[in-house]
């Protein structure tokens, strides 16, 4: 392991107790903890940690936080590696591994570096002006080229092994950064007694106080922060949630937060949480997320050893990591200035600060004097010089060229309030020639900036702001407190001052506006002359701002070039749309828990075990999971199915019909209701009978179909399809609350509440009466739909005489608790007769052979005339649906209609979803008659048998057809039979 | 979104969903094609204040006609649909 | 100037200082023969195809922003042409025949990407929706494979095949399918238009639609009266308050649907995927970003971005069908506002008043429909008829009952 040659022996917030070993690029390396990546880096003398996007131009650190562009490296390995992860984010752990990325062969040494001679021949749109000959061409060689080449880091390959949670938060106040101003706004808002919570991207509290060694009461920033810390977790309702991003903001004052739980780690703990989605509703939002530092634009400005001033800084002071030697600052405003004395103490000597003002002011003078800098005024760097690392600057202080040895560039070309979040409620901000930046403008919801996010860059004015702004949240929230004495805070700076410098006149080499993106400065004016004028169109013609920082350090830049180029102001130049997140956010903490097997809810019926005991095979319907089959040895579906099949219709078999819903209906107007929601008629249904219903949509077309009984005289039990329950009941809902609130009814869905089970067969009545001994079943005391309820043990039961096997069969429904039981209580009284288990395999091959409907035909498209239920329309009442339903479209004969439909040749199967043509026409869609909806091999008629929509429907019976299926390159004769393939005089029904 | 229930109070709006434009009134019976049609097909789909129906799906099953603005998706009123329909006569 | 890489190199010699603007920035003219609303992918698309196919060269396109701001350039970049129903296939059949030779067609490369589109299947019942489907396209002479699961597992491996709760069994891809490059396509059909002496003019808003006996004269903007013949309206998003200006109401309702894109990556994801036991579509720009979307956040709105419940939900999808993306970040998320038909189809017609023309009704799918849609809607506007490929797109369809609902949802905007 090296020793870490540019860490100072002192100082800084790392923990010198515990030295962490990492890797980059397979090197091991020492930190402390404490550091992140990037600074463990600094201290190690490594600046070289990318290579750009397009022109492959080495790269080095350039930040110490969010609005990183260069440092972006693959963190971990294997399903947990990340690509694109800022170094300047990464909390250093023990063993941490790192890779750069988007080079080859090696960082120092990188093929595609070729790029920069070239580019000359690649400016902004390039591609939108060639690769389009030979017309093949783009798909097979141009595009796969381009794709492997961009692209910046290799994504996992593996499933995530990391869980994620969602939880949400509910404050009075919620303030975003715990920089000195988002510290006091929270203090104050938490002292008035409000609800509370401060969110840091941090694992510290102070914000950029810590990279500087200002004092408040004459405390350090650190311990200042800390107590305030302390004070505000002592709150029982504030709550400071460290390591959290908000990254959204939504309506209502709906905020997102990802708050990283263990990713400062080698991996989460066990049975924790990677990461965290906070929802937080705020009644009043302060966002205090302080300001981005602008680089300035000049040539070679993307060397390594060229960084923010700010980031310079960072390094020295808070993590005791020398970003270099011998340094030139590069500054248009104060606040270089303000850098200098911290930067000495950390060890680097600084040699000359270029500044292209003509008049600075006397406080930056003796702080540069302070450190024994030169200053050059009305001075610009040309060019930076140096291959894999800035060797020096080429300056023109007022046309006297000068050329200064360095190793470390500090620049800072003013700086940006974060508006990010404050722009996402549907504003936009508003320039401020004060600060030449864009500050908050007018907000549309209950949230303001303080501190250096709304521009306030002066540290004790930003105090008293936020002390104020954090106690008018609270007061509008109803807590009241009064104002507390701020702490003195070393005034050591001058009063913010700026010139803007968009770019600098005559620079040599390429300057860079956007260094992820390669975005240079003559991309600009390239892409105004060519027209793309509008912000927008330079955004999407050039990329610039659309990389991983969003344009955190580009945008304001290119921006005032636009203008430039334009002779616009940057005002009416604008700026692009903010968009959520403002940094980016893992996928998976979005989805939380929900996914694999969790993705949706798992609906068991109340058989379900039993049918896992014995071997079913299952299917999802939606939510539900379904017995499909239950096969025995070695059966396939098939087999198994048409097995249970012939049992039923052989003697007797069972099937779980819990899933269908279920709603209650009572009311003195419930038949007026059911009598309008049905196109059929239910008011004069007696008691003690069962009715098949159908409904149909406003539109005319058909809803779902169900039997609905009648209980008693206000008493009414509806069954609807197991796939339009909760449609259904919400459609109820919506004609009773919205339309029709004057009927006396109540309904609610019971769905849960009920097992239902169907018994069918021949032998059904025998089986049933073994355990229903009170009720006489005989055909002429309860017939064909009739209903009862009754006492069944210590429970009541309903009984259905209802089929939709066509067999004599029963539904059988008591309390879901008991249905196992009865279930049971039935298989064992079946045994003499052979009762079979049957699924829904075999419940689909008894309905194709009786022709009733069900999904396939019943899809939204399909009018009741279609499934050949048009006489159930009543034309005695009215009925939703029943006016659209008339319309010309809907009831023209040659619709496509419900016929059966079966192979000449039965060695020869069919699939749902050919299209019929007649038989001697071709596949092509002028001849498309129709198409197969529902496909069963039949074991009673030994046939594949199928339901078909088909153009003029009935009319068509006898006729020879052809099922045509290009995609599966099958086609068979069939023939057109009524959809009611088996019994079709129902005497299996009645006995 | 925040959808205040005067059933159950303020609560996200994922709890709800959405039907759509309250303000067309059911056709009475006997009323023309071009009427039904009207009712069910056509919008007039402001940008800005919208009277519109929304279901306590996740919550009390109410429906809610919910005066809210369709640009900034500020909510201005909210009501029983209940109550609206049988105000409205 | 013709794009050429024998231009591009030329051009390098001068320091690329004498590229031309790609289109004119206009200043309007008193009067037009045709005046397009709407300056996105369809209304270039219309006023290049009147130009181009109908002889028709006094055209304005008025954008009340700047070109291709709307769903142009919003959208999640899928070309496909894979639809059930007799009234649409034939359509967008003819609209991917355009887009195939778009490139050549206006010089501009828009990077047609035909890499695929495939459809998961989770069930039984899915499976056969898509044998009619893939049927029905093939019968149109379009492009379809059934793929099962073994080769969709070859294919796609990082679909979660082992652990889903609705296990993929299988897919229906259209490998005419793929991608294009948004903005290139308003960008080329600008040029293009512009080329032709159309009058593309952007900041101009229009503030009202002048008629005199039931017929068009012209439209208000906020830069000024301008006389017309025939306007077409193509403006996604905001066609009701642009047809109310002409006192009609539509069988629309305008929803948000929120787009995705991810920090770029080296090549993961080939084709474009659609999950079918959710919404949510994936793909990968060539650029390296993920770019993906879900289902409208199903209340009307006219804001271009949308909410956190719909965000986790369409995420959700994601990971259900694709648990490796977990570690992969969101970059950016966005909303457009789409035009909702009462169908969840398109409308191209005449409109009851004399010289007003409607293109409206895309739901989610109208990028992929833009040559089409200007095809077609040029020749309405030129020939005062529907051509057959838009015959069935017609504004009283709702009345005669004739419906287009693929999806089979009704009149609910929202579960289209």
């Amino acid at each position: 392991m090296k020793e870490a040659a540019y860490r100072n022996s002192a100082g800084g917030l790392i923990d010198r107790d515990r030295p962490l070993k990492f890797y980059f690029d397979n090197v091991s390396y020492q930190g402390f903890a404490g550091d992140t990546l990037a600074s463990a880096l600094i201290a190690n003398g490594v600046h070289l940690t990318g290579r750009g996007f397009k022109y492959h131009r080495p790269r080095g650190i350039y930040t110490s936080g969010t609005e990183e562009p260069n440092a972006l490296v693959e963190l971990r390995e294997d399903a947990r590696r990340e690509p694109n992860t800022r170094a300047t984010l990464i909390e250093l752990y023990d063993g941490l591994s790192a890779m750069s990325q988007n080079r080859w062969p090696s960082l120092a040494f990188d093929i595609l570096s070729v790029n920069n001679l070239l580019s000359p021949f690649l400016p902004a749109g390039f591609y939108y002006k060639t690769f389009m000959w030979p017309k093949q061409f783009w798909e097979k060689m141009y595009e796969p080229f381009i794709r492997r080449a961009a692209g910046l880091g290799r994504a996992a390959n593996k499933p995530d092994p990391d869980r994620y949670e969602r939880a949400t938060l509910h404050c009075d106040v919620l303030v975003v950064g715990a920089g000195p101003a988002g510290l006091v706004a929270a203090l104050a808002a938490a002292r008035s007694g409000a609800r509370v919570v401060l969110a840091e991207q941090d694992h510290r509290v102070g914000g950029h106080l810590l990279s500087t060694s200002t004092t408040l009461d004459s405390k350090s920033a650190e311990s200042w922060s800390d107590d305030i810390r302390t004070e505000i977790e002592a709150f029982e309702d504030a709550r400071l949630l460290t390591r959290t991003t908000v990254f959204g903001y939504y309506d209502h004052n709906i905020l997102a937060a990802v708050e990283r739980l263990a990713d400062h780690l080698p991996v989460p703990g066990a049975h924790g949480a990677r990461q965290k989605l906070w929802r937080i509703h705020a009644s009043r939002v302060i966002l205090a997320c302080g300001a981005f530092e602008r680089p300035l634009v000049f040539g070679n400005n993307d060397l390594p050893g060229i960084m923010l001033t700010s980031a310079a800084r960072t390094y020295a002071m808070r993590y005791a990591a020398r970003p270099g030697s011998r340094a030139v600052i590069f500054t248009n405003n104060s606040s270089g200035y303000d850098a200098l004395a911290d930067l000495a103490a950390g060890g680097v000597n600084i040699v000359a600060v270029i500044d292209p003002r003509s008049d600075i002011d006397s406080q930056s003078i003796a702080q540069a004097e302070a450190v024994g800098a030169r200053i050059l005024n009305r001075a610009v760097i040309l060019g930076a010089r140096g291959h894999l690392h800035v060797r020096g600057v080429d300056v023109d202080a007022a046309g006297v060229r000068e050329r200064i040895d360095c190793d470390l560039l500090c620049v800072s070309g003013g700086w940006n309030p974060d508006v990010h979040l404050h722009s996402q409620t549907g504003t936009r901000p508003v320039w401020s020639p004060d600060i030449a930046g864009f500050i908050p403008a007018e907000s549309r919801q209950r949230e303001l900036s303080i501190g250096g996010a709304a521009g306030q860059f002066d540290l004790a004015n930003a105090l008293i702001t936020a002390r104020q702004r954090g106690l008018d949240a609270a007061r509008e929230c109803g807590f009241m407190s009064s104002a507390f004495d701020l702490p003195d805070v070393a005034k050591g700076s001058s009063a913010y001052s700026i010139e803007p410098l968009w770019r600098v006149a005559g620079y040599h080499g390429k300057a860079l506006v956007d260094m992820q993106n390669d975005v240079k400065e003559t991309d600009i004016g390239l892409s105004a002359r060519e027209g793309y004028k509008s912000v927008e169109h330079l955004k999407r013609y050039t990329t610039l701002g659309m990389a991983t920082d969003q344009g955190k350090l580009s945008n304001v830049n290119g921006l005032g070039i636009l203008a430039d180029e334009l002779g616009f102001s940057i005002e009416s130049v604008g700026t692009t749309t903010f968009r959520p997140p403002v940094l980016p956010v893992a996928i998976g903490v979005f989805a939380g828990s929900s996914r694999g097997q969790h993705f949706s809810p798992t609906r068991y019926t109340p058989m379900h075990d039993w049918a896992v005991r014995h071997g079913a095979k299952f299917v999802e319907a939606g939510q539900w999971l379904r017995p499909r089959y239950y096969p025995r040895d070695g059966e396939d579906m098939l087999a198994a199915s048409c097995r249970e099949t012939l049992a039923t219709r052989n003697s007797v078999g069972l099937c779980d019909v819990s899933t269908l819903g279920k709603i209650d209906v009572q009311g003195a107007d419930a038949p007026e209701f059911l009598n309008r929601l049905h196109s059929n008629g239910f008011a004069r249904l007696p008691v003690g009978k069962a009715r098949y219903g159908l409904m149909l949509r406003e539109d005319g077309l058909v809803l779902d179909d169900g039997t609905t009984t009648r209980l008693a005289e206000h008493h009414y039990f509806m069954t609807t399809t197991t796939a339009e329950a909760a449609a259904v009941m919400a459609h109820m809902e919506y004609y009773h609350q919205a339309i029709w609130p004057q009927l006396d009814v109540q309904y609610c869905s019971v769905t849960e509440q009920w097992a239902s089970m169907a018994i069918a067969g021949p032998n059904s009545r025998a089986v049933l009466q073994k355990v229903l001994t009170r009720i006489d079943l005989s055909n002429e005391a309860f017939p064909f739909l009739a209903a009862t309820e009754f006492n069944l043990g210590n429970f009541r039961a309903r009984l259905f005489r209802i089929s939709f096997s066509g067999e004599l069969a029963y539904e059988l429904n008591v309390p879901a608790g008991y249905g196992e039981s009865l279930w049971q209580a039935l298989m064992n009284a079946g045994k003499e007769f052979g009762i079979t288990a049957y699924g829904t395999e075999a419940l689909g091959i008894m309905r194709i052979e009786k022709g009733h409907i069900a999904g396939p035909e019943v899809n939204g498209q399909t009018t009741a005339g279609d499934i050949g239920l048009g006489s159930m329309l009543s034309s005695k009442k009215e009925f939703i649906g029943r006016p659209l339903a008339a319309r010309e479209a809907l009831v023209d004969s040659a619709r496509e209609q419900l016929v059966g439909i079966r192979c000449n040749d039965s060695s020869m199967r069919l699939y749902a979803g050919a299209h019929l043509v007649e038989p001697d026409k071709a596949a092509v869609i002028e001849n498309d008659l129709g198409h197969v909806t529902s496909v069963t091999y039949s074991p009673m008629l030994k046939t594949w048998i199928a339901l078909a929509l088909l153009k003029g429907g009935t009319t068509n019976i006898g006729k020879t057809l052809k099922a045509v299926n290009p995609l599966m390159k099958h086609e068979v004769n069939v023939e057109v039979v009524s959809s009611q393939f088996f019994d079709p005089e129902n005497t299996r029904l009645h006995v | 979104m925040r959808i205040n229930c005067p059933l159950c109070g303020e609560r996200a709006s994922d709890e709800f969903s959405y039907l759509g434009d309250a303000t067309p009134g059911r056709p009475p019976s006997g009323a023309s094609l071009k009427e039904w049609h009207d009712y069910v097909y056509l919008r007039d789909n402001p940008r800005g204040p919208h009277h519109e129906y929304w279901h306590h799906v996740g919550g009390c099953r109410a429906w809610l006609v919910i005066h809210r603005d369709t640009f900034t998706h500020e909510i201005f009123d909210v009501g029983l649909a209940c109550d609206i329909e049988e105000s409205v006569g | 100037m013709k794009y050429s890489l024998f231009n591009l190199i030329r051009n390098t010699f001068s320091g690329h200082s004498r590229w031309t603007p790609a289109w004119r920035d206009a200043t309007p003219k008193t009067h037009y023969d045709v005046i397009i609303i709407g300056g996105g992918g369809h209304g270039l698309a219309t006023a290049y195809y009147l130009a181009r196919e109908h002889g028709i060269h006094n055209i304005a396109v008025l954008e009340k922003g700047y070109i291709g701001g709307g769903n142009a350039g919003r959208n999640t970049t899928i070309v496909r042409a894979n639809y059930l129903l007799e009234g649409n296939q034939p359509f967008y059949e003819w609209s991917l025949k355009l887009w195939e030779s778009l490139e050549q067609e206006l010089n501009y490369n828009v990077m047609m990407s035909q890499r695929g589109v495939i459809n998961l299947y989770h069930s039984d019942a899915q499976r056969d929706a898509y044998v009619r489907r893939g049927n029905a396209m093939l019968m149109h002479g379009s492009d379809a494979v059934l793929m099962k699961r073994d080769e969709l597992r070859d294919m796609l491996p990082y679909l979660d095949y082992d652990n889903a709760r609705f296990p993929i069994l299988g897919g229906l891809m259209q490998p005419r399918g793929g991608t294009a490059r948004h903005d290139a396509v308003v960008w080329g059909y600008a040029r293009g238009a512009d080329m032709r002496d159309v009058d593309i003019i952007q900041n101009c808003e229009v503030t009202g639609i002048r008629m005199e006996n039931g017929a068009i004269t012209g439209v208000d903007t906020t830069r000024g009266a301008i006389g017309a013949n025939k306007i077409g309206l193509a403006v996604a998003g905001n066609s009701s308050r642009l047809a109310a200006m002409a006192g009609m109401r539509l069988p629309i309702e305008s929803h948000v649907l929120q787009a995705f894109v991810t920090e770029g990556l080296k090549p993961l994801i080939d084709h474009v995927v659609t999950f079918g036991a959710g919404h949510f579509y994936i793909s990968q720009s060539d650029k390296g970003g993920l770019v993906f979307g879900g289902d409208l956040d199903g209340y009307n709105s006219y804001a271009q971005r949308g909410n956190l419940p719909m965000v986790e939900h369409v995420l959700e999808s994601g990971m259900a069908m694709m648990p490796s993306l977990g570690r992969l970040r969101v970059l950016r998320h966005w909303g457009g506002i789409m035009d909702m038909s009462m169908d969840g189809s398109p409308i191209i017609d005449k409109t009851p008043i004399d010289g007003l023309y409607l293109n409206t009704g895309w739901c989610y799918g109208g990028f992929k429909a833009t040559p089409a849609s200007g095809w077609c809607f040029a020749h309405t506007i030129a020939r005062d008829h529907a051509h057959r490929y838009n015959a069935p797109y017609r504004l009283d369809r709702f009345m005669t009952g004739n419906l287009i609902d693929e999806r089979g949802g009704g009149p609910r905007p929202n579960v289209h």
